[in-house]
């Protein structure tokens, strides 16, 4: 019985089935939590961890790191804001924006494929630098939105779903796809397992890298558009800390730091558990400062169930 | 009564019975072989021996006492120690700080340093390790490495020393030395276990061997007098081999591999050689003479200084590995481990990272094509695995070779075959399995490199052998001139120095 129990939570799909067992757990004991609005808005609020943590995983999955992303996301939400408003047009406003964010991207792996410079550094770099361009160009303060259509990215919906909700699904099964059918997503994960090895067998190590950035700083680009349009406005200071979220909810999904591993269904897993821990937490009035320590504990428990999992892998 | 011994042990895996019931007894201030195939379960038997597994049935017992240890701490602490074939040694440290790593002699947290040294020293002269306790590990020769890797175990008084493959990168001159400390350490009482693939070395200096074979003891020798290489082998692989070379004579065609005055940070002096289509040439030479760094050169794996390679008398572009494979030149590294495998990925990928992009379409893959394809490779070249989704990392060393050679033959259009220690940890059955490989792709017309450092394998197996030394190509010798003195005399330095040896 214990062995079977045991065999569940540790096995491939362990962590989907402590989501499932969690999220019952959650629904019958939690008032108002299985509710429609109740889970559309805790959708919503996970769409910007969401989006980002699927380039993450490629990032994470190559022996990589990003922590640009939380600036990326500010500074693109500007752009996409101000580049709207003097052009007039919200199509080219986006482009811009989406431009912007593959630029930041871009920068950050070629310095980090071609020059050799630890990916941690150079992160931690543009993430201040690519911040202070947010700052500079809005003066550091909100730049409000002139066309109102540009609510409607984050308010309209389809079917009775808001539309950056259509957007994270339809990111989650594109990047799923990428990652388990394509050259792309093999690549990256062969040069997390061993760089070396992946050179020698003729793998683009230095421009799958430099790829990998730049789709980052892509879909960075595309969670602060939906954020800007959210919060009405572009704001230089949002998304702080994003990219602790999005590592953690990356971690917590099974991806491994080391390389080499990662699977969708995982990121999606850790995508959910962050956002029902937070929404729960909210339901039950539970003081915010508590929840950092709550969110700390989870990544703990999740990594250390982690390593159980991998020791008994290798028993095997 | 034997001082240590093994009854009954039995070890098994989910689906694998990797150890069934084996039983024998090492006797005190004995040297004793530990051979079989890859897969035979010297590798679990050890495992279990260090506390790294534990066994499902069967007692370790040293001294008519019965060994339970929970952990290799454990075992450590009762004197058995395992000296794996990658060394455990920090290599910033010193010599002295890694011998006393865990236990540094202090005074209220500051070293001893003095104190240690000379500890160290006492010890390291004791044992005629002939090592200066000062100097950093990474200033130190594998060889060398190796002696601080032995010492270690001589400084905790081991009595039982456990050793996989101590040899399989020492030259043959460091190997000696080696050979002549386990002697020194035999002579004390301690009980040493040698696990080895070469037979030579095993009849060079064990005492008494045992012979696994799928998991089973296949044989258990008390002493070697009598017994010959050959009736070995055949325990090993449970048939006779007759000639593990099995060299098949072939006619080389027009020159297919043109190599004009390469030359790379490396290897400064200009190397220039060339082979045919359907020749099989050997590199030979000691540990580092440059060879792999000429095949590295030549592969585009690291930059070139100046020079060309030329295949089938086209200019190839091989400034890195990609434009390599699509000139139809792979190279299969010395290092498995760190250039060879891709670790965590399963077999299928490792063998289609390369040629999946002959079937992908907009960068899809295909995945009925690589299952395909992974299959056809593992039947091929007999990868021993319950699945193509295995993980590369569980599966012995010749059969990860084996997956690396059909990444390679996987690939379409392969003109030029370089393979550096193709056989290295390698058990004789898998070794013959490569060697009949090798000569296929030569009579297929393939022009074939291989560097080895064993030397009877580049006699066995080789139409033609260059020799270097100290970065440049010696010696060029036809099979019809093939003596051991001639090639040994080509690779030594002129005035041979260990030092120079371990550069």
């Amino acid at each position: 019985m214990t062995d079977h129990i045991k065999k569940l939570i540790l096995g491939e799909q362990g962590l989907v089935v402590i989501f499932l067992i969690a999220f019952t757990v959650v629904s019958i004991f939690v008032p108002n939590f299985l509710t429609e609005r109740n889970i559309l808005g805790l959708l919503q609020s996970v769409v910007t961890v969401g989006v980002v943590a699927c380039t993450m995983m490629f990032c994470l999955a190559a022996r990589d790191f990003d922590l640009s992303v939380g600036s990326t996301v500010a500074f693109t939400g500007m752009v996409a804001v101000m580049a709207s408003n003097f052009t007039g047009s919200i199509v080219a406003g986006l482009l811009v924006a989406l431009a912007a964010g593959a630029g930041v991207g871009f920068f950050n792996g070629f310095v980090i494929a071609k020059f050799h410079i630890n990916a941690l550094i150079t992160t931690l770099a543009t993430m201040q630098i690519v911040r202070g361009l947010a700052l500079i160009t809005s003066d550091g303060r909100a730049v409000g939105i002139n066309d109102p259509a540009f609510y409607q990215l984050a308010l309209s919906k389809w079917f009775g779903i808001p539309t950056p909700i259509w957007v994270l699904a339809l990111l989650f099964v594109i990047f799923g796809f990428v990652l388990n059918r394509t050259v792309f997503g093999k690549n990256t994960m062969a040069i997390g397992g061993n760089p070396e090895a992946s050179r020698l067998a003729g793998v683009n190590v230095d421009w799958t890298r430099i790829w990998i950035f730049t789709l980052q700083g892509m879909v960075a680009a595309i969670a602060g558009i939906l954020l800007a349009s959210r919060i009405t406005s572009g704001q230089p200071n949002s998304a702080v800390g994003l990219e602790l979220s999005v590592i953690s909810a990356c971690v917590l999904g099974g991806v491994s730091l080391a390389g080499g591993r990662a699977t969708i269904s995982g990121v999606i897993v850790g995508v959910m558990i962050m956002g029902i821990a937070e929404n729960v937490m909210n339901l039950l009035n539970i003081p915010a400062f508590y929840q950092y320590i709550v969110r700390g504990v989870i990544l703990l428990l999740a990594v250390l169930l982690d390593n159980l999992r991998s020791t008994t892998l290798r028993r095997r | 009564m034997a001082y240590l011994e093994f009854s009954n042990i039995t070890k098994t895996y989910p689906g694998v019975v990797a150890l069934s019931g084996v039983s024998f007894g090492v006797a005190k201030g004995a040297v004793h072989g530990l051979m079989g195939e890859n897969g035979a379960g010297k590798s679990t038997l050890i495992k279990i021996l260090s506390g790294d597994q534990h066994a499902n049935e069967g007692v370790i017992s040293i001294d008519g006492e019965a060994q339970a240890y929970a952990s290799t701490r454990d075992a450590f602490n009762g004197g058995v120690i395992v000296i794996h074939q990658e060394l455990q040694l920090v290599p910033e440290l010193t010599v002295a700080e890694n011998l006393t790593l865990g236990r540094f002699p202090a005074n209220a947290g500051v070293i001893a340093r003095r104190q240690m040294i000379a500890d160290v020293s006492r010890k390291l002269q004791e044992a005629g390790i002939d090592v200066d306790p000062s100097r950093k590990i990474k200033s130190l020769s594998i060889g060398e490495r190796q002696m601080v890797e032995i010492a270690k175990a001589v400084m905790l008084d081991a009595r039982v020393i456990a050793l996989d493959e101590p040899t399989s990168s020492l030259s043959s001159r460091e190997s000696e030395i080696l050979f002549t400390l386990i002697e020194r350490l035999r002579d004390q009482g301690k009980i040493i276990i040698y696990v080895s693939h070469r037979i030579d070395e095993v009849f060079r200096l064990c005492t008494s061997l045992t012979v696994l074979r799928d998991g089973k003891l296949a044989a258990h020798h008390e002493t070697l007098d009598g017994v010959t290489r050959d009736q070995v082998v055949a325990e090993m692989v449970g048939r006779e081999i007759a000639d593990i070379w099995g060299y098949r004579a072939r006619s080389a065609g027009e020159v297919r591999l043109k190599v004009d005055q390469i030359s790379g940070e490396k290897l400064p002096a200009a190397a220039s050689f060339d082979v045919k289509a359907g020749e099989i040439v050997g590199f030979f030479g000691l540990i580092g003479a440059g060879r792999s760094e000429l095949m590295r050169l030549i592969y585009g794996a690291d930059p070139r200084d100046g020079g060309t390679v030329t295949i089938d008398g086209e200019a190839a572009r091989a400034n890195d590995p990609y434009a390599s494979i699509r000139a139809g030149m792979v190279l299969v590294s010395e290092d498995r481990k760190h250039d060879g495998i891709i670790q965590g990925r399963s077999i299928e990928e490792n063998i289609n990272i390369s040629s999946r992009r002959h079937h992908t379409r907009f960068g899809v893959l295909n995945k009925a094509k690589e299952a395909a394809t992974a299959t056809k490779f593992i039947d091929r070249l007999k990868v021993r695995t319950p699945s193509r989704r295995q993980n590369i990392v569980n599966l012995s060393g010749g059969n990860q070779q084996k997956v690396i050679l059909g990444r390679w033959l996987s690939e379409q259009g392969v003109r030029v075959l370089i393979v550096d220690e193709p056989t290295r940890g390698i058990d004789v059955g898998a070794k013959s399995e490569i060697y009949d490989l090798l000569y296929s792709l030569a009579e297929d017309g393939m022009a074939i490199v291989v560097v080895s450092s064993e030397l009877p394998e580049v006699m066995g197996i080789c139409d033609r052998i260059m020799v270097m030394c100290d970065g440049r190509i010696r010696a060029e010798l036809p099979r019809s001139r093939f003596t051991e003195e001639s090639i040994l005399a080509a690779a030594l330095p002129d005035q041979a120095t260990p030092a120079r040896i371990a550069s």
